[in-house]
């Protein structure tokens, strides 16, 4: 527990006075010059360490500390405390010379890696890293196995090669190479002696070699791997867990074809007594190159592993580390597969046995994953069938695992990964989208940055209406999968389905009543198709209620207006106007058929009034094609109660698009039938209602509503005298006490001065025309680009001229 | 590989200082690329703290979010005093990306693992196996609650550095993940007695 204590230690280490922190340096430094290295020298440099790393500024050591601790870390005899901290201290400082140090001169390899440390942490050039990685090559090189130790120089070399793969030249590759494959492949199958092992009547020399084992206990029939066991193991057998550990990123680094000659100077196979599959099968590979035995061998390690991992392990960790084996050598098997197609056909027999033994069990779901990679990298190759696997991952893990968060997020990054190939070849993917978005509905925080990269790959023109509202019931999907992990872990006894008559409490009563029955079995199908959404949608928000406040479905109701964008921003690229047209109706419905979450409601609705309107400048005609419907939402007064801002929206969509310029099917009966809808609006809400009920509308509503009929009469003249009429009406409205009760003054002003506006414009028919529904190019503006234009030369000019004056203007340069 | 190691606070709501999310320890194995080394070391270090600050107050908000989401509320986690096995079992855990450029020159995932109020936190690259990362910080935070007695009221966090350094030597090498078994992890385990016992 983090405790005041340690708070107030950190804040002296950040507020350390400058005269007390040169106390603190000459306290070590003389400590260290007298090589004293006992209790206190380890603590104060404990405090130095967190002296120097509590802040993100530098502080700088003075010389006197900096050389004795740059000796004590190339000093090989140091305790190991003293190194680690000496590393730790000089990693944290920035002014470590690392030039005076001779790398030849170190040749213990603990040394080298706590120096490693130091280098990495603030390597200035290339050339550093180049001799630092030749260093490590040649210490591998010449060292014995046998002593101990070199298993840090791995880790180091894999650092350096990924921080700069040109660090190590074609033959220093070939090199490491041939290590790993002698320590992924040839290491010892006898157990370590243990070095405690042996008091004085039992010498080592008397003890019998013991075979390793598997996981399950039986004596290894085959080489040495990390998921074989001993009492103790040889230092060739943490090579080898080293080596092994290591060579998928080192395989991805140099596994590229070259030319360099092939090396038969080799150790000799391993001694075949008890050869399993693996070796039997392996092809004699003494002559190849070193970067394909390297290949080669990895392969059999890899083969060995997955048929290791049958193995019913003893220890549970074991069982974990042979599924992180798993997933370890399909991908490794994979990359060697990518290089050399000809591993494709050795490949894939072995993993698809791996497919059929793990598919069924949900422990192994984990590896499925890399497999599926594997089967899209490969299947084409090998001319193997793979829907069935694509089925199974698509369709039946997500429903089982959308709660394990770490599975969700792996699998949403294979899929993101393999987007494009999948959309194109596998059909179950696009169809599986219910699936796909309950990982999301589960993990919405987690995986919304995913989801905005992968909805726009879901979206096709068939399924958009059915992703639109399954969206949009995604808080929904929340709950009813909370519901159903909450039933599975229910007695039997209490998830058996309610009868029919009975009476339904909650939400989980609902789950098991048959009348909701169908509802909760459509928002939890796999596949889509079945329908864009269901009837009685209301009734399941309803029985949902008590759920509403989850935190989970809140934070799920969070992200869905930022999806809903994504969307949008996808449909705006389509040209199919059939679309358009099923989505706005998408919209009129569903402005209000929503869950009822916190401010959900209102989020979504304002991510409508938005989109409503670039639907409409996509494709005008909408207007005139949907106008029952907008007719219908228009008319219904309710909609402006709780959804006034949508309302607005399209009150002046209306006023923009309805007109003979967008659409030539635009006839002077619909536009006196809007006109007349909207005027009856308008007269409701400021003649009949006038602020008398709790709900005082927006000022904003009703001078839009006003311009709006102002528009629609300036396109039908004969409706001049009815819009003057009701503009000249809103004066007097607004002076009423009961207005001037709900609005400001500066909103009566804002109304009165929009009505008088439109009513002197109006005197003007034909200037009205114009100024109330400007010209479509008046829209895109390019004059400031066409150069043949006058403008830009005058604007050119004038800002010119302006910017010229302003350099002798004091009052434009304030210097 | 993994590029950073980090123990920090998870600020479980209390007001004052005590709710600012702390790094109480850090380790970043290697700078990011040669590219960066063009600039000024301070400059790099600076960038490189900031980084970690950053990726910890990242962590901070999904835990409580995950924490959230799975209705435990805060108080229950600041009073509970369990011991450090039962505490790990309990612990929340999750994973995120990082986009290339934030705050890290290039993507990463961010491994996490929430104990009542400390995090540990693994910012790992793309295609590191995760699977094999969680066992690994597992691994690193028991030894870590047990050797730096975290869940108590100490400092040891602070004024052991060495420790946690020598656990990381040792199950997490310059950030390589290893594939241990258990009979490996037990001569790691072995080892770090030694050492601690000293």
């Amino acid at each position: 527990m983090f405790s005041a204590g340690a708070e107030s230690l950190i804040k002296q280490a950040r507020e350390i006075q400058e005269d007390e922190l040169q106390k603190f340096y000459k306290r070590i430094s003389k400590l260290l010059h007298c090589k004293d290295y006992g209790i206190e020298t380890v603590d104060s440099l404990q405090r130095l360490y967190l002296i120097l790393s509590a802040t993100k500024y530098t502080r700088s050591l003075p010389a006197d500390i900096l050389h004795p601790l740059q000796t004590l870390l190339c000093y090989s005899k140091s305790s190991e405390q003293l190194f680690t901290l000496s590393s730790a201290i000089l990693r944290e400082s920035t002014q470590c010379n690392l030039e005076d140090i001779t790398l030849d001169d170190i040749q213990d390899s603990k040394t080298l890696s706590y120096l490693t440390t130091v280098i990495l942490a603030q390597v200035g050039k290339q050339q550093d890293v180049s001799s630092l990685s030749q260093h490590v090559v040649r210490c591998l090189e010449t060292r014995q196995p046998e002593n101990n130790n070199s298993r840090c120089l791995l880790p180091i070399l894999l650092k350096l090669s990924s921080l700069s793969p040109e660090c190590l030249n074609e033959d220093q590759i070939n090199v490491v190479s041939k290590k790993l494959v002698d320590w992924l492949r040839y290491a010892s199958t006898q157990q370590g002696v243990p070095l405690s092992a042996g008091g004085f009547f039992t010498g080592t020399r008397t003890r019998q070699p013991v075979p390793i084992t598997e996981v399950d206990g039986t004596v290894a029939a085959d080489f040495f791997t990390v998921l074989c066991l001993g009492q103790s193991y040889t230092e060739d057998q943490w090579m080898n867990m080293h080596a092994f550990s290591m060579i998928r990123k080192w395989l991805l680094s140099y596994s590229t074809e070259d030319n360099s000659s092939a090396d038969s100077d080799d150790r000799s196979e391993i001694d075949g007594s008890v050869m399993s599959m693996v070796s039997a099968t392996s092809t004699s590979s003494r002559l190849l190159p070193p970067k394909e035995r390297l290949r080669e061998k990895s392969f059999e390690y890899c083969h060995r592993l997955i048929e290791q991992s049958d193995r019913k392990a003893l220890k549970r960790i074991d069982a974990e580390l042979q599924k992180a084996c798993l997933i370890e050598a399909v991908t490794v098997m994979d990359i060697i597969c990518r290089e050399d197609h000809s591993y494709v056909y050795r490949a894939f027999p072995c993993v698809k046995a791996l497919y059929g033994r793990i598919n069924g069990d949900l422990l192994f779901s984990r590896a499925l994953l890399p497999i599926a990679q594997f089967y899209l990298n490969h299947s084409e190759t090998a001319a193997i069938d793979s829907e069935a696997l694509y089925r199974q991952l698509f369709e039946n893990i997500p429903p089982e695992l959308f709660h394990d968060s770490v599975f969700a997020f792996e699998f949403i990054q294979f899929c993101r990964a393999n987007v494009k190939v999948l959309s194109e070849r596998v059909n179950v993917f696009q169809l599986s989208f219910p699936n796909l978005l309950k990982f999301l509905a589960w993990n919405s925080t987690t995986l919304l940055p995913e989801f905005i990269d992968l909805l726009p790959f879901l979206i096709t023109t068939d399924k958009a209406v059915e992703i639109l509202h399954t969206l949009l019931d995604l808080p929904c999907l929340t709950a009813v999968l909370d519901i159903q992990l909450r039933s599975n872990s229910l007695q039997a006894s209490e998830r058996i389905p309610l009868d029919q008559n009975s009476k339904v409490s909650s939400s989980m009563d609902a789950f098991r009543h048959p009348y909701y029955r169908g509802m909760f079995l459509y928002m939890l199908r796999s596949e889509a198709g079945t329908g864009d959404t269901i009837d009685r949608l209301n009734v399941l928000h309803e029985v949902l209620m008590d759920m509403a406040e989850y935190p989970r479905i809140v934070q799920c109701a969070q992200i869905v207006p930022i999806l809903l964008h994504v969307f949008f921003n996808v449909i705006a690229q389509s040209t199919d106007k059939m679309l358009i047209n099923q989505l706005i109706l998408v919209l009129l419905e569903r402005s209000s058929l929503l869950f009822d979450v916190q401010n959900y409601k209102t989020e979504v609705q304002r991510v409508f009034s938005s989109q409503f309107l670039v639907l409409c400048r996509l494709h005008p005609p909408l207007i005139v094609e949907q106008s029952k419907e907008l007719l219908e939402f228009l008319g219904a007064t309710g909609n402006i109660q709780n959804k006034e801002n949508f309302f607005t929206y399209v009150v002046w969509a209306v006023g923009e698009y309805l007109s003979v310029s967008y659409d030539r099917r635009c006839t002077v009966e619909q536009i006196t039938l809007f006109f007349e809808t909207l005027e009856a609006v308008l007269f409701e809400i400021t003649q009949v209602r006038q602020c008398t009920g709790s709900h005082v509308h927006n000022p904003r509503v009703i001078t839009v509503l006003m311009t709006t009929l102002a528009k629609l009469a300036s396109r039908s003249q004969d409706l001049i005298p009815r819009v003057s009429l009701c503009l000249s009406k809103m004066s007097t409205f607004a002076h009423k006490k009961a207005a001037s009760s709900c609005y400001s003054e500066d909103d009566t002003e804002e109304i009165v001065t929009r009505a008088n506006e439109l009513i002197n414009l109006l005197k003007l028919p034909s200037v009205a025309q114009f100024v109330l529904a400007p010209s479509m190019d008046g829209i895109n503006p390019q004059w400031h680009r066409d150069t043949s234009a006058a403008l830009p030369l005058v604007m050119r000019t004038m800002s010119a001229v302006l910017q010229r004056e302003s350099g002798f203007s004091p009052a434009l340069c304030p210097d | 590989m993994v590029h950073a190691f980090v123990i920090h606070t998870l600020c479980p709501g209390n007001s004052g200082s005590g709710s600012v999310c702390r790094v109480l320890y850090s380790k970043v194995f290697s700078i990011e690329t040669l590219e960066a080394t063009s600039e000024n070391r301070e400059v790099t270090r600076l960038k490189q703290k900031e980084q970690i600050a950053a990726v910890a107050r990242q962590v901070t908000s999904a835990c409580s979010l995950s924490r959230q989401a799975a209705g435990k509320s805060i108080l229950d986690l600041s009073q509970t005093t369990l011991d450090e096995s039962s505490a790990l079992l309990d612990a929340d855990y999750g994973v995120f990306r990082l986009f290339a450029g934030e705050p890290f020159q290039q993507e990463k995932v961010v491994l996490w693992l929430g104990v009542i109020s400390i995090g540990f936190t693994m910012v790992c690259e793309p295609h590191d196996n995760l699977l094999l990362a969680e066992n690994v910080l597992r691994t690193l935070a028991s030894h870590c609650l047990e050797h730096l007695r975290l869940l108590g009221p100490g400092t040891d966090i602070l004024l052991k550095a060495d420790r946690t350094e020598a656990i990381l030597n040792r199950f997490l090498p310059h950030g390589q993940l290893l594939f241990t078994n258990h009979r490996f992890m037990q001569a790691l385990e072995k080892d770090l007695g030694a050492y601690m016992a000293k």
